[in-house]
């Protein structure tokens, strides 16, 4: 099916099932324990071994020799692979570094072996006893001092680095109110639960791959382009996923060494990278340095806007697209925005929730917020005043839907924005208090994607797509899909998701995955209903509700179709050019309130509110639990989380979950999320865009702004921590 | 994770007895630490020792007024005893700032004195530790320091001593008491107890090998306003940037013990004449010498306006 024209009235409008906070249909497994996730597959393939990864010991160099024999002797190894002996490999199209190190070291914890061993502790033990000297050579890991040799990408995802429009100089040179500021954004690392995981098995020259994997097609394509195989003799399955926020997006160490081991044990291996490794050995959201300049008239207006950012990776890395919503967010006539790229041999930066947006507006949302405070004005109202309803570079073209303006006024209202106070004004005992606010914005991707679905004579409707639940409701919001669709109850649906054998979806990164799945499930559907219909001998019009399909006087169990066996349809949604005439995006708006230690300059978040304008929403609890999760990561961005660089050595020093800090419950006492209600007919039949990186746009700007409320206190260098507060507090309490 | 044999003991003459036939043993109780230090090979002990089930956890009063603490106490029942959160506040309050429940409930008095630091680079064994290696150098110094010492430390090791507890126990004058191999007792004042680093940080007290914890003393209670600051990034589960442990009398006397500055719980008795003058002149004097990097220099101001914090809450 193409879409191609915007959405009319259709079954899912009926919004019986679809836009219902059901809960997940599998919550129980998870809850109980029996979702199987990838590590725990015990049974799906008899005598697994052990596979442990050895890491890299330094950043940058080369591998002088390795010695094997004491590994090779401790107790229970079977196999040992190695860059020496694995065999000619190739490197993923999604991939920057090579996943199996040597003898060139590209990056600390680079995978340079894998001992396979009878039992996880003797294949631990025995990688200890890998012995390697290496030759180091100076590298580059320290972004501010490699500026000066960032280069201007050629292209960035199809776009130029630069953009230009009218003539931001000498506009900015003539505004009376100016801004013009430098804020930096540290590592992060996504932290997410399950680590990376695989089970590997042959079958002659046939590989099963059970995973823990976001993006199931990509990466039975890099598996077979890393191998040399096609990509036919590989099944990949990765049912559940405990996390994963674009550090699954890949194939990764875990996926390629456990096939290799495997190969080389002669049985199935298993893989899971130990959390001390993850860090280093996989991707992680880059550092940026972001420089911002506003010009505005002093009613306010924005005339100008300008947003360069410097970001580095490893050689044949692209950039932190941290410059791309300052694009389209606000209007002005005079824009420019460029980014830059360094060299660094620190590991692979790469895509974590919301890449670009959230580091970006992380800066421009304080850039808004000092230009409000310049212009005296509120800085919900200068938002306000500088909303676009087209795109600012080509005002021929519409936002098919942009409310922003009511998600920052319903805010406002909403969370008593009225009684914030001036900054350093507001008290409770020897808190200081204060309020912050920021755009959330995030722009709608939809991506092809396939389903099978299958119903029998009991009237189940099964749906069969290689879509991914990373945690999301994908089940749940298929199941929903498919239930309006056919007309049963959601209990009359099986879906099955993350194997390579069931159609091609859209995956889940880019908040791209429910709408984009849920309208392949649609596709799907509807083929199946023409099939119902003709089986059956129906008009056309026939309606499919409470488990039945009538058409005049003449009434069906919907099993009844399937008397005579199974009826199957398999259906892709594609999309024509809605997207390049409409700008289709998502917008929030975050309000925090956060209380200060006036002598401690300890920082607590006291309460949260996310405002959501997102096309239809396909179920309002999982979706508010995406929201929340992202204003909890938010928070932690703001406050917490920073991956400390050792500029000499070229690593992530606190690479555990001890070093690194995410927020614990305590950080969070009190969130609420409040969707517009909205459908956008440009996106899909099902009329949804997604709010899983929405919902983190923006948070750690309003964060940082409140404190700046709260405390008078600017900080432009995140994590916000109070040794960037000490020396700006009152002197006593 | 080195392999290893095991086996439980039930009496301290027994703990020090297996450990005189397997050099290298180590003791194991809670295992909340000594566990994730064996799995990285930071320490590969060939033997374990389990004095967890050894009869020493009991909280009883002594006839000095006073209260011994078994060596196999957990935290969490540390902390919920009646007596403590009556007569001993401070301990009870840097209990419960520290760890997890979970971890409380794993973890024993002798063995929170005995945590190991959670520098990083302690941590990761591809990267120069004197205390992990000695001799190999320290890459915290001129690396990330932000949560390290700004005093006592020395060239070879700037880490920092991670328990709660320990400075709740100094702030109280407790007394370590110990049995060694050959079954002598000794009673250790916890001032004396952790060594500095100076050119061999691996060695981090003056426990003897094989030597044995079995109690922590409490002399009487002191009295006065018990509070427990401890100053983190994040609100919970996580050690302290600093933290500062009081105990004010009416008169505006009292005590004063910091954790996170230094390689132990920090306390410096002449300091703390000050104290009814505010917080600047004890700082003064609680961290004189500090020495700080460009990364840890806030601790300094942070003490400081941390420690002036609580004494004004002290007051009411």
């Amino acid at each position: 099916m193409k879409f191609d024209t915007p959405a009319t009235t259709n079954p899912i409008d009926q919004m019986k099932v679809v836009g219902k906070p059901t809960n997940r249909i599998e919550g129980p497994l998870k809850t109980t324990g029996t979702a199987t996730y990838a590590y725990e597959h015990h049974d799906v393939a008899a005598n697994q071994a052990y596979g442990y990864v050895v890491g890299a010991a330094i950043a940058k160099g080369r591998i002088a020799s390795m010695n094997l024999a004491d590994a090779q002797a401790a107790p229970g190894v079977i196999a040992i692979v190695t860059a020496d002996n694995a065999g000619k490999l190739d490197k993923g199209n999604f991939n920057t570094a090579k996943l199996l190190g040597g003898p060139a070291i590209d990056h600390y914890h680079q995978a340079i072996a894998l001992v396979v061993a009878e039992s996880f502790e003797q294949a631990r033990a025995a990688a200890s006893l890998v012995r390697v000297e290496y030759s180091r050579s100076k590298g580059s890991y320290d972004l501010a001092a490699a500026l000066d040799t960032a280069i201007t990408p050629p292209t960035v995802f199809g776009t130029a680095a630069d953009t230009s429009v009218g003539d931001f100089a000498t506009a900015f040179a003539a505004t009376p109110v100016q801004l013009d500021a430098r804020y930096t954004t540290p590592d992060h690392t996504h932290a997410m639960m399950e680590p990376h995981a695989s089970i590997a098995a042959w079958d002659g020259d046939r590989l099963t791959l059970w995973t823990s994997n976001q993006m199931i097609a990509w990466s039975v394509g890099d598996m077979a382009k890393t191998l040399g195989i096609a990509k036919e003799n590989i099944r990949l399955v990765s049912p559940y996923i405990g996390g994963g926020f674009g550090g699954k997006l890949f194939v990764r160490t875990d996926a390629v060494l456990a096939a290799l081991g495997a190969r080389a044990a002669g049985r199935p291996v298993k893989v899971a990278l130990p959390r001390p490794l993850m860090i280093n050995n996989t991707t992680h959201r880059p550092a940026t340095i972001q420089r911002i300049r506003i010009g505005a008239a002093a009613d306010g207006k924005i005339t100008a806007i300008g947003h360069e950012s410097w970001s580095g990776d490893l050689p044949g890395g692209g950039p932190e697209t941290a410059v791309a919503q300052t694009r389209l967010l606000y209007a002005g006539a005079n824009r420019m925005t460029a980014m830059r790229l360094a060299v660094l041999d620190l590991p692979e930066g790469n895509a974590m929730r919301a890449p670009g947006e959230a580091p970006g507006l992380m800066a421009l949302e304080i850039a808004m917020d000092e230009m409000a405070e310049k212009l005296g004005m509120d800085p919900v109202a200068f938002r306000v005043l500088n909303d676009t309803q087209v795109d600012p570079e080509k005002p021929e073209r519409p936002f098919s839907q942009r409310r922003l303006n009511e998600c920052l006024q319903t805010g406002a209202e909403k969370f008593g924005w009225s009684k914030r106070g001036k900054p350093g004004a507001t008290r409770d005992g020897r808190w200081l208090v204060g309020m912050g606010v920021a755009a959330a914005f995030r722009n709608n991707l939809n991506a092809k994607s396939a389903a099978r679905v299958r119903l029998d004579k009991s009237g189940t409707v099964t749906v069969e797509t290689d879509m991914t639940d990373i945690g999301t409701g994908s089940y749940t919001i298929i199941a929903q899909t498919a239930a309006e669709m056919m007309g049963v109850p959601l209990d009359k649906v099986v879906v099955r998701l993350g194997d390579s054998s069931f159609p091609v979806s859209a995956g889940s990164g880019g908040q791209w995955g429910a709408n984009s799945s849920t309208a392949g499930v649609y596709a799907a559907c509807a083929k199946l209903r023409d099939a119902v219909v003709q089986r059956l001998g129906l008009a056309s019009d026939a309606v499919f509700a409470d488990g039945k399909v009538k058409a005049g006087k003449r009434s069906f169990a919907l099993g009844e179709a399937a008397a005579g066996g199974e009826l199957v349809a398999e259906d892709m949604m594609e999309y024509g050019d809605l997207a390049e005439k409409f700008q289709q995006s998502t917008f929030g708006a975050h309000f925090v309130e956060v209380g200060v230690d006036a002598m401690t300059g300890e920082i607590r978040v006291r309460r949260m509110l996310a405002v959501c304008a997102a096309g239809r929403i396909l179920n309002p609890k999982a979706a508010r639990s995406q929201v929340i999760g992202a204003m909890t990561m938010g928070a932690g961005s703001a406050l917490m989380e920073e991956l400390a660089v050792d500029k000499r050595f070229g690593f992530f020093v606190n690479h555990d979950l001890a070093g690194y800090e995410v927020p614990v419950h305590a950080d969070i006492p009190h969130q609420d999320v409040i969707f517009l209600e909205e459908s956008d007919p440009t996106t899909s039949p099902m009329k949804a865009k997604g709010v899983g990186e929405l919902g983190i746009c923006g948070v750690a700007a309003a964060v940082a702004n409140a404190v700046h409320n709260a405390t008078g206190v600017r900080v432009r260098n995140y994590p916000v921590t109070l040794d960037k507060l000490l020396d700006k507090l009152p002197d006593s309490v | 994770m080195k392999s290893f044999t095991y086996e439980r003991v039930d009496t301290p003459a027994a703990a020090t007895a297996a450990f005189a036939r397997t050099p290298g043993a180590r003791f194991i109780a809670g295992g909340t630490n000594l566990l994730d230090l064996m799995k990285l090979e930071i320490e590969t002990p060939p033997h374990l020792i389990d004095v967890s089930h050894i009869a020493l956890d009991k909280i009883e009063a002594t006839p000095e007024g006073g209260l011994r603490i078994g060596a196999m106490v957990r935290n969490t029942d540390l902390a919920s005893d009646a007596r403590v959160r009556r007569d001993y506040g401070l301990l009870t309050r840097a209990l419960v700032a520290g760890a997890s429940g979970q971890l409380r409930n794993k973890a024993t008095t002798a063995g929170n004195l005995l945590q190991r630091t959670r520098c990083p680079y302690f941590y990761d064994t591809n990267q120069p530790c004197n205390k992990r290696k000695p001799g190999s150098g320290c890459a915290a110094i001129g690396g990330f320091n932000r949560l390290h010492a700004v005093v006592g430390a020395s060239e070879a090791c700037i880490a920092t001593h991670p328990s709660d507890m320990a400075v709740a126990m100094r702030a109280l004058d407790a007394t370590v008491e110990t049995v060694d191999a050959g079954g002598k007792a000794r009673a250790i004042p916890i001032a004396d107890f952790y060594r500095a680093p100076a050119k061999t940080p691996h060695l981090e007290t003056v426990l003897a090998p094989g030597e044995l914890i079995t109690a922590v003393t409490l002399p009487r209670p002191v009295g006065g306003t018990h509070i427990y600051h401890k100053v983190r990034d994040r609100a919970s589960y996580a050690f302290a940037l600093i933290s500062v442990g009081v105990i004010v009398q009416r008169d505006g006397t009292g005590r004063v013990a910091l954790g996170g500055v230094g390689y132990k719980p920090w306390r410096v008795e002449g300091a703390e004449a000050a104290l009814p003058r505010g917080a600047r002149p004890v700082v003064d004097g609680l961290l004189a010498g500090a020495k700080t990097t460009h990364e840890n220099a806030y601790k300094l101001p942070l003490v400081e306006r941390t420690l002036a914090g609580v004494l004004a809450q002290a007051k009411g």
